[in-house]
């Protein structure tokens, strides 16, 4: 009471809730968890994917109603639930992981969306909307066109406006999931800023990001959540990135560099200054049986790009490819498959299995030929297939006929690989594989990578987290730009001297 | 302007079109461009437009609707028969008794819809069939000649002779419908809730994280598609100076055709009512210029479909490329 | 036996709950309010009617479970029974032979797959939506076929084409057979073939299955165009059965074909839905059309009963799920 440093204010919670269940279908999605927010700070909520830190974002932004018996005090107000309207009234501000933007919507009405919630139907004040709009994006230091539709623009300028959006109004704090997972180095440096200047400010900031690196430089404590359960509150003073994922995980991990020398092996696909203007110049590589060739480098570096050009879906204007010394070039990706070649998309979700669909359909989508017997598909081979990948890569299912939307990350991404597994590729190329994959799930489908290269099958690893193409690729490509601009092997340099290169 | 091409590529791509097809009209036929012919040409198309602004709001809040036609029928039905109980009645109580009904007509779909998770096509394809099979079943399909007066008389709002002898004629269908354009773009544009239906069509899972009532948002859509249908149907009667049980059917899918056309998406939070408005005005303005063209009516549809399945393969191919629009992925519901 | 019990889940599916409900309960109302409904006389209308919604049914499945719509259907079978008409016609009208009948039939059916061809290309290339793209042909095609009957009938046609809207081959009418055997077929082409299940893959997510290797443009135009030639069989169907083709018959079914089909329990975005589901669901409407009948009601009541029947099933499919949901809970 009588502290002269007045630091007692800043201990005293702005936000506190106590006791928060949540069930959905009879999964228990949050179990009894505390969780609170000081004034000013940065806090992180660190967990694997499923858990519960979304959900407890939305108990407190009032979207989900939390089981009777949850306290929740907010600026010393009590209060048994929140609704939407009032959290954001009350300063209460979500930057969401899926941005839940409007892109029909022009840029100033996704920004001071707000202002059109709540209260009796009223007109609408464009002109208020715009300057809010324009004043938010200046806190930013961004400019756009808030008069365009928010479709106009690419993925990277609708995270910026997502955090516009939440820095409209009166904000207290701010909840910010994800807000990284599209932006480069140099726009994520600039959103950490940000959050740093908004907790000078007063506003307090939490933080969800897998990006542990991040989290480490940026928060000043670290809730963990683990299966729907608080494992603790932790101060991030002293606290290291084995640590956090330990706990996240309840297991440790000890990555070691898996890169062997395989110069030895015949050359699988070889590139020769291949190019699609103004996606990637003048790319030149070889990758070899068995070898695991990674690459890295910044989102926006061309990589995606490159991959989709292998496989047929894009088209080089220039440069040549050969595969087993024999030159290819593709119409299309089912020309591409044939040939040997397969591509895991790094958009699981969208792009690399069909969602609602079952596991088996997803499996033999791209292997059909091998299921048909008499021009007709043999229900037989069908299962025996699905059955032999499977337990190849230790997939863990109910059902071969439930949907492959009800597995986890990682084991939805074990059944995306085995669909390519099944298609017999000499080339496999992997990008970002273990995006949307729990931290304790990685390491399982890494090993899968040796165990396949291992066979003789050719891989290139794509990913921007270098530690992992550092530890699982035999060589390391660092691309910037579109173009290759180093190469590393992973027994000589270190960890620290990629991920300057790539970072800086 | 350049601005405005690009955000709003289907408008202007109609626009373009139909003027070409006026010039084309203008040179070819003698009658086409006279300001009777245009004024005809609004009162043939009034009752359309009206269904047409009141399916944009539906289909813009993610919805769809089967079933407004049909309920305009029995709208139609309905008052003629309330009327003749109470032998006679006013515009006024038309409307209120038409609006009334046709509300809750369409307040009925957006109860199946959000009470019970019955996603819209389903929903309004049941009451599709409940409506007319249970007009036809009642009315026995007889027609009702027997309205009273005030609803049969032309009303005739502006007239005025031109030098060659032929009338211009702004009639009551009309100023109905310039009403109901203007309120729809009121509701959509310029009001919250306007607002909040794009949002809702366009990112439900977003708008319910705003705290945008969704269940609200359903009844407003299908009950403000209600309130046009009911209108709609009263005025088409007044037209037509009949009520014919089954003179709608059919209509909904030429009027979703033409919202569509006019660049409102399936799907939801996108279309404009000047859009919508100019949808219905190609269609018509093609069967007008095809008839002053002496083709017979029989080739009419034939021409009219062929040219949507063209401006459909146009609009959704060259505009996008040639105008350096970043193309939005594929939403899918 | 439990062996046969898992055959028959599995050529049902899930689906099959709703309608399988929905016949229990029509045989048992109907049986109880008219002594006459369980008899030949019944079954005998059923199976005469039945063919017509049900190879339109047919035609409207495949497109629905890729995600879109064809709401051409009844004017391409319209379409198809003039071409087959005018070739009759044309080889002398009642007097034509057999070859001018096969010659007529072929015609027909490629008229009903070229439409399919031309809404599938659109659809495949240009990605508007099969709703639109689908109606503008519907337009299409009833202002052609308007045009060229001058909204008249045509018919006088040779009387050995009348069995096959009419006879009967050991008992069975011949509509019903050709119905029958069409379901067959859609039911091996939609468990059995790539084609089948290529299309049902398309309707959750087309583009996850373009990038697995999968000509999706190729599997459209190939739905649309089956889905044509299917309008085409149930045409010359109609035809037979009419004795005569005007523009517009079967018109009223074009709504009710969809109805079907979600009756039968098929996903209304696409990607899930089965064959014998659907057919039961068709039975069902007939029946109660039927039974309505004996009562005295028309097919106007039958309209509306078919609609409240729906919205019934869509309501007992919510219920079970939210009940799913609160056993779960406990």
């Amino acid at each position: 009471m009588n502290n002269p440093a007045g630091a007692e204010g800043n201990d005293k919670p702005l936000l506190a809730l106590r006791h928060i269940n949540m069930t959905f279908g009879g999964v228990k999605a949050l179990k009894d968890v505390s969780f609170e927010v000081r004034p000013g700070e940065v806090h992180c909520l660190a967990g694997e994917n499923g858990s519960g830190k979304s959900t407890l974002i939305k108990i407190i932004t009032g979207v989900y109603r939390p089981e009777t018996g949850a306290e929740i005090t907010y600026d010393g107000q009590a209060y048994s639930h929140m609704s939407p309207v009032t959290a954001q009234a009350s300063g209460i501000k979500v930057i969401w992981q899926d941005l839940a933007l409007f892109p029909e919507m022009s840029v100033a009405e996704n920004i001071a969306f707000e202002t059109m919630v709540g209260g009796w139907p009223r007109l609408v004040n464009y002109g208020r909307m715009r300057n809010i709009a324009t004043d938010a994006l200046a806190r930013l230091g961004v400019s756009l066109d808030v008069d365009l539709p928010l479709k106009s623009y690419a993925i990277a300028q609708r995270q910026i406006v997502a955090i516009a959006r939440a820095l409209v109004g009166e904000a207290r704090v701010v909840f910010m999931d994800e807000p990284t997972a599209s932006l480069t180095q140099s726009e994520t440096d600039y959103l950490l800023d940000i959050v740093r200047n908004l907790s000078a400010s007063g506003v307090a900031v939490v933080f969800v990001s897998h990006r542990l690196a991040e989290v480490l430089e940026i928060s000043s404590r670290i809730t963990v959540l683990r299966d729907g359960a608080l494992v603790g509150v932790y101060p991030a003073d002293g606290m290291t990135q084995s640590r956090i994922t330990e706990l996240m995980t309840g297991k440790t991990f000890d990555q070691q560099v898996r890169a062997k020398p395989k110069q030895d092996r015949p050359v699988v696909l070889e590139l020769e200054g291949l190019t699609r203007r103004g996606q990637f110049e003048d790319v030149s590589l070889t990758v070899r049986s068995g070898e695991t060739l990674g690459i890295t480098g910044l989102l926006g570096a061309g990589r995606t790009e490159l991959a989709l050009s292998l496989f047929g879906m894009l088209h080089p204007t220039a440069g040549r490819m050969a595969l087993d010394g024999r030159p290819i070039s593709f119409s299309s990706n089912r020309e591409a498959i044939a040939a040997g070649i397969a591509y895991l998309s790094e958009d699981r979700l969208s792009l690399g299995l069909v969602q609602p669909q079952s596991i088996a359909d997803n499996l033999v989508i791209a292997s059909l030929r091998k299921i048909i017997a008499g021009g007709l598909i043999s229900e037989d081979r069908k299962r025996s297939l699905v059955k032999h990948w499977i337990a190849e890569l230790g997939v863990k299912i109910g059902l071969q006929d439930d949907a492959i939307s009800t597995l986890s990350g990682g084991n939805q991404q074990r059944v995306a690989i085995a669909k390519w597994l099944a298609t017999d590729p000499k080339l496999l190329i992997l990008d970002a594989p273990t995006v949307g994959v729990d931290v304790g799930a990685r390491a399982g489908i890494f090993d899968i990578v040796a165990r396949l290269a291992e066979t003789g099958l050719a891989i290139i690893l794509i990913s921007d987290e270098v530690p992992e193409v550092y530890f699982n690729a035999d060589r390391v490509l660092h691309m910037k730009k579109g173009r290759i601009v180093g190469e590393y092997d992973p027994r000589q340099a270190s960890l620290a001297e990629i991920e300057e290169a790539v970072y800086a | 302007m350049h601005s405005y091409i690009r955000t709003h590529a289907t408008e202007s791509a109609l626009l373009l079109v139909i003027l070409l097809i006026s010039l084309f009209l203008s040179f070819a036929t003698e009658n086409f461009f006279t300001l009777g012919n245009a004024f005809d040409l609004l009162n043939t198309s009034s009752v359309n437009i009206i269904f047409a602004v009141g399916l944009l709001v539906v289909l813009i809040a993610g919805g769809i609707d089967i079933s407004f036609a049909v309920a305009a029928s029995v709208v139609q039905y309905v008052t003629a028969v309330m009327l003749g109980w109470i032998g006679g009645g006013n515009w006024l109580f038309g409307f209120l008794l038409a609006g009334t009904a046709g509300i809750v007509l369409g307040a009925f779909n957006a109860f199946l819809i959000h009470r019970f998770r019955i996603i819209s096509i389903v929903a309004t394809i049941s009451t599709f069939n409940i409506y007319f099979g249970l007009l036809m079943f009642f009315t026995k399909g007889v027609s009702i000649y027997d309205l009273p007066d005030w609803l049969t008389t032309r009303v005739v709002l502006f007239e005025h002779e031109m030098a060659n002898g032929t009338w211009v004629e702004i009639t009551l269908p009309v100023l109905v419908m310039v009403v109901c354009v203007i309120a729809t773009w009121l509701l959509i544009t310029r009001t919250t809730t306007g607002r909040q239906l794009y949002a809702f069509g366009d990112n439900p899972e977003g708008a319910r994280r705003f705290g945008i009532p969704i269940g609200a948002m359903q009844f407003i859509a299908f009950g403000w598609l209600g309130l046009m249908a009911g209108i709609a149907g009263l005025v088409q009667a007044h037209y037509a100076q009949e009520v014919v049980p089954n003179a709608l059917y059919g209509r909904e899918l030429d009027v979703l055709a033409a919202v569509v056309l006019g660049g409102a998406r399936l799907g939801g939070g996108k279309g404009s009512v000047f859009g919508c408005v100019l949808g219905v005005l190609l269609v018509s303005i093609t069967q007008n210029g095809l008839n002053l063209m002496g083709v017979s009516p029989f080739a009419f549809k034939m021409i009219v479909g062929a040219i949507i399945l063209v401006a459909i393969t146009l609009s959704n191919t060259s505009i996008e490329k040639l105008l350096p629009l970043a193309r939005s992925e594929g939403k899918r519901p | 036996m439990s062996k046969l019990f898992e055959r028959l889940k599995d050529l049902a599916g899930p689906e099959m709950a709703g309608p399988s409900m929905a016949f229990v309960a029509v045989m048992l109302i109907f049986g109880i309010a008219s002594p006459q409904f369980i008899s030949a006389a019944t079954f005998g209308s059923v199976a005469f009617q039945l063919p017509e919604l049900g190879l339109l049914t047919l035609a409207m499945l495949l497109p629905i479970l890729t995600g879109g719509l064809n709401l051409a259907i009844t004017f391409t079978a319209n379409i198809a029974g003039l071409t087959l008409a005018w070739v009759l016609q044309s080889y002398g009208g009642a007097d034509a032979g057999v070859g001018a009948l096969i010659l007529g039939v072929v015609l027909a059916l490629a008229v009903g797959a070229a439409s399919g061809v031309v809404m599938g290309l659109v659809i495949a290339f240009t990605r508007a939506h099969p709703i639109l793209v689908s109606l503008s042909m519907m337009i299409f095609l009833r202002g052609l076929g308007e045009f060229l009957t001058r909204g008249g009938d045509i018919s006088g046609f040779p009387d050995f084409i009348r069995p096959l809207g009419h006879g009967s081959l050991l008992g069975i009418p011949v509509p019903l057979i050709v119905f029958v055997l069409c379901v067959l077929a859609w039911h091996v082409l939609l468990t059995r073939t790539k084609l089948g299940f290529n299309t049902t893959m398309i309707g959750s997510n087309i583009e996850a299955v373009r990038y697995s290797g999968i000509n999706t443009r190729k599997v459209i135009v190939w739905v649309y165009a089956l889905s044509g030639l299917m309008c085409s069989v149930a045409g010359i169907i109609m035809l037979a059965r009419f004795n005569s083709v005007r523009v517009g018959h079967g018109e009223s079914y074009l709504l009710i074909t969809v109805l079907a089909c979600f009756l039968g329990g098929v996903n209304p975005f696409g990607g899930f839905g089965r064959v014998i589901p659907v057919f039961v669901a068709l039975i069902v409407l007939q029946l109660l059309s039927s039974g309505l009948n004996l009562l005295g009601a028309n097919q106007h009541l039958a309209t509306a009963v078919w609609g409240i029947l729906l919205v019934g099933i869509m309501i007992l499919r919510w219920m079970a799920g939210h009940f799913k949901i609160l056993k779960n809970r406990r």
